[in-house]
């Protein structure tokens, strides 16, 4: 009865003053457009709540000089719209072409006011349910047993309107910059406010705080006007090119680097910015000092009083005065609006912007809370697209998949194909697919095999994080062992050290595969679904734990992996291996032979010439077959010929013989950008 | 085959081993004495030792040194050293003082001098080897050089022990040591006589042997009684080599006949296990002291070819013929034991030789497999696939494809709405079937260019996969018929350019199309309605309904859905619909089936109403009685799901051939079995089909039952009797009954993977180590797999950071003391000089 009773007041009150929706979004950024957009196709009750008048806020201000650094490549030479998304990296998803960001963009990167159009166009076009000028302030739980998660979520905005949700979104991003203290941090300008003219900068010496992409973005606008610019930040610079990682230094942005090595004033210094500090001198001049320095100093004594590090050292690199020193540190999550009992904690280490979160992009905290978009990064920081529009497009696609899974019982979408499709849609899927693509080991291809391996189920862009939990979180079932595919980088090819123009950088022969460096298919086998203990344990250097076999189709120049015996071949022969059978073609001819020869039949024969759906293929196709030896040409037959038949020993010399000319033009195996 | 190679070479191995009771010393080499004094005092009573000696500085005599040198390893395995003793100048005793010592090799057994060897006698390692056991087995080996001193030796060891008698050429060659070798394991088992008599060799064997090959016989003395008659003889086949010796030896020492009483599967003797057939007479109480006869004088008959054995039926249960009476089991592993009703002792020998030669061919040609797998192995990177080959062998090729339109994301819709008709092909242009489709479909387009009312486009759908998703193509190649306002329809059939064009063509009217007038109805029969059909041989199919029965009606027009474009079918259903059914004696509702152009008409009352059902007997109906079987159209009989009674003819059958298949097609067994014939011009993969059950081809017509379904047997029909009703019935009878043997059984194999894989797990294992799992040092999420260098020293500090670590993080700190790292900016300016480049 008490607890009927207490169930019963819980409803009045939320009944007196809560608009209820099943799913809220926090942020009209793109994620939360891109969540907004699947949630409204999938007729779902929700809403999208955004503190500004319009979306994509963000976009508005930064990045304050306005290009972004996603490119969008307009022409690919191809008409396969998911590949051409490969090289899209603003366009969000959606059936509606025209909102594909080259419709919007000439530029290869674009100006971020046209991404504010773009978002503004997709919200509306696609008349997502946003409601603008509305400030989440709070978040907090109401526990109750009939909810989905054990609890609703409850919001209040900033005229302290409340909102009840079962599922909370949050694809607010990394908003609040990030700001370091140390004595005389009052003299530093933010990114945020720094002044973008130019003039303003004329004949100054700037320290820049930082070493990101705002950083050198913010160097990069005043480097013809400054004396010199110095960048101090206590990692060494990363580049983008070397690491793979697209929020890294991106060429775009470097120009300092080029003067810095090439004999100029401008430089990059590294330490830790938390034993710095600044000194404001009489003439207004900032100097470097230490906090070492500071700590020890008599308090009653003037600014002359103060140890500057050339006293003791005169070749101190930062001892000529600055007169501005701006702050490019980036942004974290603002993690205050959640009440206490949301248990929404920062990350550990280099990932404390972001919340604390699994691989299912659920909060480790809040059953039913999900981060989406940037602030979701923490999955994959510093290694594939996730923080980025490019990545969490399909991320965000994963996560709207498992809640429909979870609360509406609809399982996650896949297609069931015969067994003699398995190299074929592989084949496709690697070569077109691009969520696999952007987020290289993030995502993955499922393939489940039916019994007998007759059969196979095809599910797409699954975090491979949960690859453990896949049947409770699809619905699906993986009985009968699996493939899964993903996309990786040579082990020890990224990184900021790494010379990635080395000579012979390129692998090209199959056989060879494993040690392929650029972005390349992996495959990797199971008998059966990997344990959440294995998954929890496996090598740091494996993205999956061990598989019972593995596969690599070897890189190519054009990431296009449909040569049919360097790409399709090894992987027919992997699959084959695995399954333990012959996934080979064969012409109606030799289903007939097979038929009154053999009691059982290659699957290409079972599921195709026998459901009479055979291959009969043309004169000419047939008379190649012959001549490669791998079909026997019976028309002409010599009756004392008393070879017994065997449809490839005919002329096997003379197909080996053809195929050792070694056209191999590994020389033409070059080098290729992202 | 190999495998048993080996387990019996490594037997006689370990029985040269045993044999050689003598120590071993440590090194194979050839040993160094400083002094002939120093030699002979070492000499152990018992122990031979072959020695030579030579003055320290050394002469000429090399080659001799060189062959002696290089037999001491072989000498060792019987316990004799070859020692080499250093004469010292002054010395001139009798081995190092003389000349002519200096040329000879000396052996001795202890310190005994048993025999000295000039050096032209040792001319290599066969030589030396031969000599030395010669000389050693001196009492083993009984030297002969007359047939009475033979005859002697047999007679004393008549009823005693066995003889080998070997002749060779010559002493001192490969044959020679072989015996000698041979004797030294079973010399004290066997008694060893040798001759370099070519005469002798002529007196023991028939004919005219070659006396330039040595020979070698068993002689089974043991077991004569008779002191008059020689001791039975049992040639060695093979050349002499130690291998075939001791293999020759361990079959004469087996039992002549093995009693079994056990499953004949489980049965292993010494036969098998050395490559041989074991065959198997199956007694019965009744008959046993005759069969136990003629095992013996099969098994004196099989001696060194096979074994024999003799199984008891009584004993064990086994689930064959009651008439077979042999069985043969061959040593290849998995292959089925046969059963066999043979007539006399001479068919069973000649079954075994024939199995012989045959497996010795076999061998032959395993072996070339054998090597061309290797090959193979190298070359996992050469195509297999014969479509994917021939498609890869084609595509420079340009196909004739203008006729064709390219269908977009842009014109697609508009292109179906512009036609009342349009065939569509998705493809992906890199996928070989899709592409050997687009060649027939190529063909297709020439053929039906210039018919109205067909429109045929394609979509690749590697470049336009967007649409390809929309309309749910999921497999490639997929062809579909878009007709306006309707379903479009998916193409099912075989990827001939035949049938593609018929199914295109029957699909341009409606199925089932409904005729007006009895006019239309007959002219439909006929074939001649509607005229855009005419062209196309087909057999008719027309529902003939009375306006009240609607039920049947709505079925058999939702079977026309089914069907469309695989069978050609009207519906009439007038008025007058029970007089035209009428005339082919049915009432309606009935189907009237026209074969070959309406030239018989049949009718069939419907009775059931299910869609499923009607379309099941549609196609049903469809089948011929007695079909030719092709290529294309053997997957419809094959779903019947029957045995096959198939008449294999070099062209056209004859009338009377056909006659007397027809009546039996149409017979009372034609539920059974699938009476059809296969023309081998027409189709000549035939060939390949009877090469696989005969070798050859043999002489046609031929007349074959083959059991597609189950056991997959395959029956020959006798040649010699000609193919009439009355002559196969009895025969499909026997068959039936189990009382014929198949002539060939349809391989069980599995389809296995061709080839191996790369085996990129192995490859990578040693580099990219994957350590144990240590439990209970599991980080706390998934630590972030970044390939950066301080990265990965931050997964290192994740992992094993422990939870205090994690709290002075939280506290702002970026993990590092402050105190440690004050001068840090001044310190690197210390160490390096990095800045100042500045």
């Amino acid at each position: 009865l008490g607890l009927v009773l207490y169930a019963g007041s819980l409803c009045m009150v939320s009944g007196a003053t809560f608009l209820y929706y099943d799913y809220c979004v926090i942020g009209a950024g793109p994620a939360g457009l891109q969540a907004a957009y699947f949630l409204h196709q999938a007729n779902r009750d929700y809403i999208v709540f955004e503190r500004s008048h319009a979306p994509g806020s963000f976009f508005a201000l930064y990045p304050r000089h306005r290009k972004l650094i996603s490119i969008n490549k307009r022409y690919t030479g191809k008409s396969n719209s998911e590949f051409n998304l490969r090289h899209d990296w603003n366009s969000l998803l959606s059936h509606d072409r025209r909102l594909l960001f080259r419709h919007y963009s000439r530029d290869f990167f674009p100006n971020a006011d046209t991404m504010v159009r773009y978002l503004e166009d997709f919200a509306s076009l696609l008349k997502l349910r946003v409601q603008y000028n509305t400030a989440i302030i709070h978040v907090t739980l109401e526990k109750n047993e009939q909810a989905w998660n054990g609890h609703y979520f409850l919001l209040t905005d900033q005229d302290r309107k409340n909102y009840k949700c079962s599922s909370l979104l949050v694809a607010a991003g990394t908003w609040v910059p990030n700001v370091v203290n140390f004595p005389g941090s009052e003299y530093v300008e933010g990114y945020e406010t720094v002044s973008i003219n130019p003039e303003d900068f004329t004949g100054q010496t700037v320290l820049i705080l930082g070493r990101g992409n705002s950083a050198f973005e913010t160097a990069e606008n005043i480097l013809g006007v400054t004396n010199f610019i110095h960048m101090v930040s206590r990692s060494r610079v990363r580049l983008s090119w070397a690491t793979h990682y697209v929020g890294d230094l991106r060429a775009i942005n470097n120009g300092l680097l080029d003067t810095y090595q090439l004999k100029s004033l401008d430089g990059l210094l590294e330490g830790d910015l938390e034993d710095l500090a600044i000194v404001k001198d009489k003439k207004g001049k900032l100097h470097i000092t230490l906090r070492f320095y500071l700590e020890n100093r008599n308090i009653s004594a003037g600014i002359d009083s103060i140890t500057l590090p050339q006293d003791e050292l005169d070749n101190f690199a930062t001892r000529a005065p600055y007169d501005r020193v701006i702050r490019c540190l980036g942004w974290k999550f603002d993690f205050s609006i959640y009440n206490r009992s949301l248990k929404m904690m920062p990350g550990k280490g280099n990932i404390k912007k972001y919340p604390q979160i699994k691989p299912s992009y659920e909060s480790r905290g809040t059953r039913g809370l999900f981060v989406l978009g940037t602030a979701s990064h923490s999955v994959d920081f510093r290694k594939s697209a996730g923080g980025f529009i490019h990545g969490f497009r399909y991320t965000t696609r994963a996560v709207h998949r498992l809640l429909e899974n979870r609360h509406h019982d609809v399982p996650w979408p896949s297609t069931v194909y015969p067994i003699t499709q398995l190299t074929n849609s592989i084949i496709k899927r690697v070569n077109e697919a691009s969520g696999l693509y952007q987020m290289f080991s993030v995502l993955a291809d499922i393939i489940l095999l039916r019994e007998n391996a007759t059969a196979f189920e095809y599910l797409e862009e699954y975090p491979i994080g949960i690859l453990a939990e896949l049947e409770m979180q699809t619905g699906r079932k993986a009985r009968n062992g699996l493939f899964v595919i993903i996309m990786e980088y040579g082990r020890n090819f990224s990184g900021a050290d790494k010379d990635v123009f080395y000579y012979n950088r390129a692998v090209g022969e199959a056989q060879h595969a494993w040690q392929s460096n650029f972005l390349h298919p992996v495959i990797y086998y199971y008998k059966r679904l990997p344990t959440e203990c294995e998954m929890r344990l496996h090598h740091p250097d494996w993205p999956l734990p061990r598989p019972d076999a593995i596969h690599h189709i070897v890189e190519d120049f054009l990431t296009d992996w449909t040569a049919p015996n360097a790409h399709v071949l090894p992987l027919r022969r992997f699959l084959e291996n695995c399954l333990c059978t012959d996934l080979r073609n064969f012409f109606a001819e030799s289903c007939f032979l097979f038929v009154f020869t053999h009691q059982k039949l290659p699957p290409s024969c079972q599921q195709g010439y026998v459901r009479m759906q055979g291959l009969v293929g043309s004169q000419e196709l047939r008379h190649q077959a012959v001549q490669a030896g791998l079909l026997q040409d019976y028309t002409h037959t010599d009756f004392s010929d008393d070879r017994p038949p065997n449809s490839h020993d005919g002329s096997q010399e003379q197909l080996v013989r053809d195929h050792g000319i070694p056209v191999r033009l590994q020389h033409l195996v070059n080098a290729k950008d992202e | 085959m190999p495998a048993q190679k080996d387990r019996w070479f490594s037997s006689l191995v370990f029985l040269l081993f045993c044999a050689c009771s003598m120590p071993r010393s440590g090194s194979a080499s050839l040993q160094q004495e400083p002094s002939p004094q120093h030699y002979f005092s070492g000499l152990e009573a018992g122990t031979a030792s072959l020695a030579f000696f030579t003055p320290s500085v050394s002469p000429g005599a090399q080659p001799f040194l060189e062959q002696i040198e290089s037999s001491a390893e072989a000498l060792q395995d019987y316990g004799v050293s070859v020692v080499k003793v250093n004469c010292p100048k002054e010395d001139v005793s009798r081995y190092c003082g003389k000349e002519n010592a200096l040329r000879k090799a000396f052996l001795f057994r202890g310190s005994r001098l048993i025999r000295e060897f000039p050096t032209d006698a040792l001319f290599d390692v066969n030589s030396v080897v031969a000599n030395v056991l010669f000389a050693l087995l001196f009492n083993e080996v009984k030297y002969v050089e007359t047939l009475a001193d033979l005859e002697n030796i047999e007679n004393v060891l008549k009823g005693k022990s066995n003889m080998v008698f070997a002749y060779v050429p010559a002493t001192g060659t490969a044959e020679h040591r072989a015996v000698m070798e041979a004797a030294f394991v079973y010399g004290t088992i066997h008694q060893f006589v040798l001759t370099t008599e070519a005469a002798l060799l002529k007196a023991t064997s028939h004919g005219d042997p070659d006396v330039s090959s040595a020979w070698l016989l068993f002689c089974h003395c043991q077991r004569a009684t008779d002191a008059a008659q020689p001791c039975r003889r049992t040639a060695l086949a093979q050349p002499l080599t130690l291998l075939n010796i001791h293999r020759h030896l361990k079959l004469m020492g087996a039992p002549l006949v093995t009693e079994v009483a056990e499953d004949p599967e489980k049965v292993s003797t010494v036969h098998l296990q050395l490559g041989l057939p074991l065959v198997f007479i199956l007694s019965q109480k009744e008959t046993y002291e005759a069969d136990r006869r003629t095992a013996e004088f099969v098994a004196w008959q099989l001696l060194g070819k096979a074994g024999v054995a003799l199984l008891s039926r009584d004993l064990v249960d086994l689930n064959v013929l009651h008439r077979s009476n042999i069985a043969l089991k061959t040593p290849e592993e998995g292959m089925p034991i046969q059963y066999l009703v043979l007539e006399d002792t001479d068919e069973v020998i000649t079954l075994v030789e024939d199995k012989n030669k045959v497996k010795r061919i076999q061998e032959d040609e395993q072996e070339e497999e054998e090597d061309e797998d290797e090959k193979e192995n190298n070359n996992q990177d050469i195509q297999d696939d014969q479509v994917v080959e021939a498609v890869s062998r084609d595509k420079k090729r340009e196909l004739p494809l203008e006729q064709i339109l390219v269908l977009t994301e842009e014109n697609f819709h508009s292109s179906l709405s512009g036609a009342a008709r349009t065939v569509v092909l998705f493809y992906a242009s890199w996928e070989a079937v899709s592409l050997a489709v687009l060649r027939s479909y190529s063909e297709v387009a020439a053929l039906l260019r210039g018919s109205p009312g067909v429109l045929l486009s394609r979509v690749n759908c590697w470049d336009w996969t967007g649409l390809c998703s929309q309309e749910n193509v999921t497999q490639f190649p997929t062809m579909r018929i878009y007709r306006q306002g309707q379903h479009p329809v998916t193409y099912g059939g075989m990827w001939g350019t035949e049938e593609l064009s018929s199914f295109i063509l029957l699909s341009q009217v409606s199925c089932p199309l409904k005729l007006a007038t009895m006019d239309e109805a007959e002219g439909y029969l006929r074939g001649e309605f509607p005229p855009e059909l005419s062209s196309h041989h087909h057999t008719s199919l027309l529902g003939v309904f009375s306006s009240a029965t609607s039920e049947a009606r709505e079925a058999f027009e939702e079977a026309g859905n089914i069907l469309s474009g695989h069978v050609r079918m009207g519906m009439y259903f007038e008025d007058d619909a029970l007089a035209l059914s009428r005339k082919y004696s049915v009432s309606p509702p009935a189907l009237l089936l026209a074969r070959s152009g309406g030239r018989s008409v049949e009718g069939i009352a419907l009775s059931k109403h299910s869609v499923q059902d009607m379309v099941q007997m549609i196609r049903y109906e469809l089948l011929d009685i007695f079909p030719e079987i092709t290529v294309p159209n053997l997957p419809q009989y094959l779903q019947l799901g029957k045995p096959f009674l198939i008449l294999f003819s070099a062209g056209e059958i004859s009338q009377m051939e056909s006659k007397e298949m027809l009546k039996l097609a149409k017979g009372r067994a034609q539920q059974a079995f699938v009476a059809c014939w296969l023309n081998l011009k027409k189709t000549p993969v035939g060939h390949g089909i009877l090469r696989t059950y005969f070798s050859t081809t043999p002489s046609l017509p031929l007349l074959l039952w083959v059991n597609l379904h189950a056991g997959g047997q395959v029956f020959k029909f006798p040649s010699e009797q000609p193919i009439t009703e009355m002559n196969v019935l009895p025969w499909l009878e026997k068959l039936q009954a189990g009382l014929e043997i198949p002539s060939s059984t349809l391989s069980e194999e599995d389809w296995k993977p061709p080839l191996p894989a790369y085996d990129f797990l192995q490859m990578m294992e040693p580099a990219v180590p994957e350590p144990s799992p240590r439990p209970g040092d599991a980080p706390a999420q998934h630590p972030p797999q970044s390939p950066g260098g301080d990265t990965a020293g931050g997964d290192a500090a994740a992992r094993e950071g422990p939870s205090q670590q994690s709290t002075a993080e939280e506290a702002g700190s970026p993990g590092r003391g402050l105190r440690g790292t004050a001068p840090r900016l001044a310190a690197r300016d210390k160490q390096g000089k990095r800045h100042s480049e500045l």
